[in-house]
């Protein structure tokens, strides 16, 4: 046993030295209680989680549907007067995972858009910021040191990864200031709030549900992952798996195309050849375009597509006016971190789990939204859900 | 008969196991899918493998040399970023941003090759530190994420050519323009600069007693290799358009390529034409991956296993005294000027 996890270790370090840049918990950190719970052969298949999430997408969140950073799925709420504190000027201090996907950028901007509305109406003084560049080691560290400066009167956390953060966020905790988690979870409940959209799950199985229902059964379909070991994307894809298995399309295949445009390209065009391809699902909408580029190369019909809410491939869509659907993991979440330092801080109630809606962009809605966001890059998410704050829209617009 | 045994005498030669590998892939993918070999399929492939091809010629010369590269990757990421901005979609720019991306192109190469010449730092710490100055600075100007768009001008080199040929279809442009590049690599390999080039990698000192100037063909080198990576980039970002990964780990496709070709790390052995070949056959074995389903974890470890196995064969044969002259440009000898 001993020298079985030895080996598992040593094959985990060689793994991260061959994998450079892919930030994952490496392999010797997964088998803690959570994941060895499915075991079942596939580690990223959690039924209740699955179940749970698939419901959530049919209920009424609370709150008003026009500040949909604000609402909340069942929220239980629960008292912070501990943590009020009175004169506002609160300083809040951020450890970022990193902004180095298009998707964070976004929410990074829309963040601190928010920011600058809470330090006008005096409600924030200081807001510190570190970024880890994706980096573990270098996250717990940062928040070390916001433990260590003593004087944030909150400290907001978007975890890098799950297991190696937990420590961190732990420490965080008993430093006796109210912690706010958002996008990626971590195994410990000691945050005040934990602020997500519903999840991996609901985002793949909107997109599974999607191609069953728009394509005839025994259709082919192409699945195009970003890359393998990162929960929230390996959770889209078991939510799927799921769906597929119970359809009667026909999976041609699931490929790691890790997001470039021209890998996602080649294998696309690679599959055109062998043979029909009438279904296209993607577990992260980057490079989505090149995939539709690849049918229009080949000469072949447009497939049924979907992506994200990312407006090159919203853009693409509408003008090729192919049957598609944008599933979405509400980058708008980025907001909400800083509005519940401030209600914590003010000690008003929040959900200790903050989930928030996460509608997927439908035909119907694709025309509303592309006309909201005209003005914006193309590598930009259509619901981030910034338009009502006073840097709109030069802010996103001129990153 | 005596054509059989040259080939043999060719198979044993380090430099041709790569045209033996880049052959067993393509029975292998024509195994797995005759189709492979039709003119359309066949065209599509070569187009999309141009560019690696191209980044390989450019890589060889540095590594002939007797250096590294490790920025080309991060500069052909840097290019389809800073073409997409500057383009911003207008037809008009096209031209004076080509021409801006190759004067960048020159310019990278050049201070890679002058702080490895002059101030003496090796050349995979000088290109290390590119590939992170480039990488950064363009995170920096771009705020992580790339905005603006190519135009169809832009566009025309990587993903179109000449349509409606008979058998094949399209012709690419990419197709033309790397046969264009890797005839213009081989004439050089063969000129009085090629040959200084090699033996600086063979031998520096006694290439430079012998009157050859080393330094600056060194650094003409990194400048054909920054070239090589602008004329990638316009071809990977006409290909597929701006994504923010665009060239990301390329630098280690395309050493990986060049080796695989026969080419010895350190310099001084191995053809640019091998070095072509073994990008091709890395883009083959991509495509038999492919066809074969493989899964994706499990692609990186047999494309090590091959690159290992492919290398140490050759330095098998080149270890074994050969019965003819083996490497005919290995002994190459710079000229006295």
């Amino acid at each position: 046993m001993k020298t079985q996890r030895l080996a598992a270790a040593s094959v985990a370090a060689l793994g991260l030295l061959l994998a450079t840049g892919c930030t994952t918990d490496t392999p010797a950190d997964t088998p803690d209680e959570e994941t060895t719970a499915a075991e079942s052969g596939d580690e990223w298949f959690v039924q209740a989680d699955y179940d749970e999430q698939l419901a959530q997408r049919d209920i009424e969140p609370e709150g008003d549907p026009n500040t949909p950073w604000l609402q909340a799925i069942e929220p239980e709420w629960i008292d912070t007067t501990e943590y009020a504190k009175e004169g506002g000027d609160a300083t809040l201090c951020f450890s970022n995972a990193s902004v180095s996907n298009p998707w964070r950028v976004t929410g990074w901007i829309t963040m601190q858009q928010q920011v600058e509305v809470l330090q006008e109406s005096g409600q924030i003084g200081e807001f510190r910021v570190s970024d880890a560049g994706d980096d573990d080691d270098q996250q717990i560290s940062d928040i070390q040191a916001f433990i260590d400066a003593g004087d944030c009167d909150s400290i907001i956390i978007s975890p890098s990864t799950t297991a190696t953060l937990t420590p961190a966020v732990e420490a965080a905790c008993a430093s006796g200031v109210p912690v706010v988690v958002f996008d990626r979870g971590v195994n410990t409940d000691c945050a005040v709030t934990f602020i997500h959209p519903i999840g991996g799950y609901a985002f793949g199985a909107d997109a599974a549900e999607f191609l069953v229902d728009n394509l005839e059964p025994g259709s082919t379909v192409l699945a195009l992952r970003i890359l393998p070991g990162v929960d929230v994307l390996e959770n889209r894809w078991a939510a799927a798996e799921q769906i597929f298995g119970d359809s009667e399309l026909e999976i041609l295949g699931n490929e790691f195309t890790g997001g470039d445009a021209a890998e996602i390209k080649n294998i696309v065009s690679q599959y055109l050849e062998r043979g029909e391809v009438d279904g296209i699902w993607m577990d992260a909408g980057d490079g989505a375009v090149a995939a539709i580029e690849a049918f229009e190369d080949a000469g072949q019909p447009y497939p049924v597509m979907t992506g994200e809410d990312e407006l090159s491939f919203m853009r693409k869509w509408e003008e090729t006016g192919m049957t598609a659907l944008a599933p979405v993991y509400s980058n708008f979440q980025w907001r909400t971190p800083v509005i519940a330092a401030t209600m914590i801080l003010a000690g008003e109630q929040v959900p200790s789990e903050w989930v928030l809606p996460q509608d997927p962009i439908t035909e119907a809605e694709l025309g509303d939204y592309l006309e909201r966001n005209a003005d914006m890059p193309s590598l930009h998410y259509a619901k981030f859900g910034g338009e009502d704050l006073p840097g709109f829209p030069d802010a996103w617009r001129d990153r | 008969m005596t054509r059989f045994r040259d080939l043999i005498a060719k198979a044993a030669n380090p430099t041709g196991t790569v045209f033996i590998l880049l052959a067993l892939i393509l029975v292998g993918v024509f195994a797995m899918n005759p189709g492979f070999f039709e003119g359309p399929s066949l065209m599509a492939f070569l187009k999309q493998a141009a560019p690696l091809v191209i980044l390989a010629a450019g890589q060889y010369f540095v590594i002939v040399s007797g250096n590294f590269d490790l920025s080309v990757g991060a500069l052909v990421g840097a290019q389809v970023v800073i073409a997409a901005r500057l383009i911003d979609g207008e037809e008009s720019r096209t031209l004076p941003v080509i021409l801006a991306m190759i004067a960048f192109g020159v310019a990278v190469g050049l201070v890679n090759g002058l702080i490895t010449t002059v101030l003496k730092v090796q050349s995979f710490i000088t290109t290390l530190g590119m590939l992170l100055v480039l990488y950064g600075a363009i995170r920096l100007w771009t705020g992580g994420a790339p905005t603006g768009s190519l135009s169809e001008a832009f566009r025309q080199a990587g993903r179109f050519g000449i349509e409606d040929v008979p058998v094949l279809g399209q012709v690419p442009w990419a197709l033309l323009i790397m046969i264009g590049l890797g005839a213009g690599a081989i004439a050089l390999m063969r000129s009085r600069f090629g040959r200084v080039l090699m033996a600086s990698g063979d031998n520096e000192r006694a290439a430079a007693l012998s009157g050859a100037r080393v330094d600056a063909a060194r650094t003409a080198a990194f400048v054909l290799s920054g070239l090589s990576a602008t004329v990638a980039g316009i071809l990977i970002g006409g290909y597929a358009g701006v994504s923010a990964q665009v060239g990301d780990g390329l630098e280690f496709t395309v050493i990986t390529a060049v080796v695989l070709g026969g080419v010895v790390l350190g310099g001084g052995r191995g053809t640019v034409l091998a070095a072509m070949a073994g990008a091709l056959t890395i883009e083959a074995l991509f495509t038999l991956f492919n066809q074969m389903a493989l899964p994706a974890t499990l692609r990186p470890t047999v494309q090590g296993a091959i690159l290992i196995a492919a290398v140490a064969y050759a330095a098998r044969q080149r270890a074994r005294p050969a019965p003819a002259p083996a490497t005919p440009t290995a002994t190459a000898t710079a000229t006295p000027s």
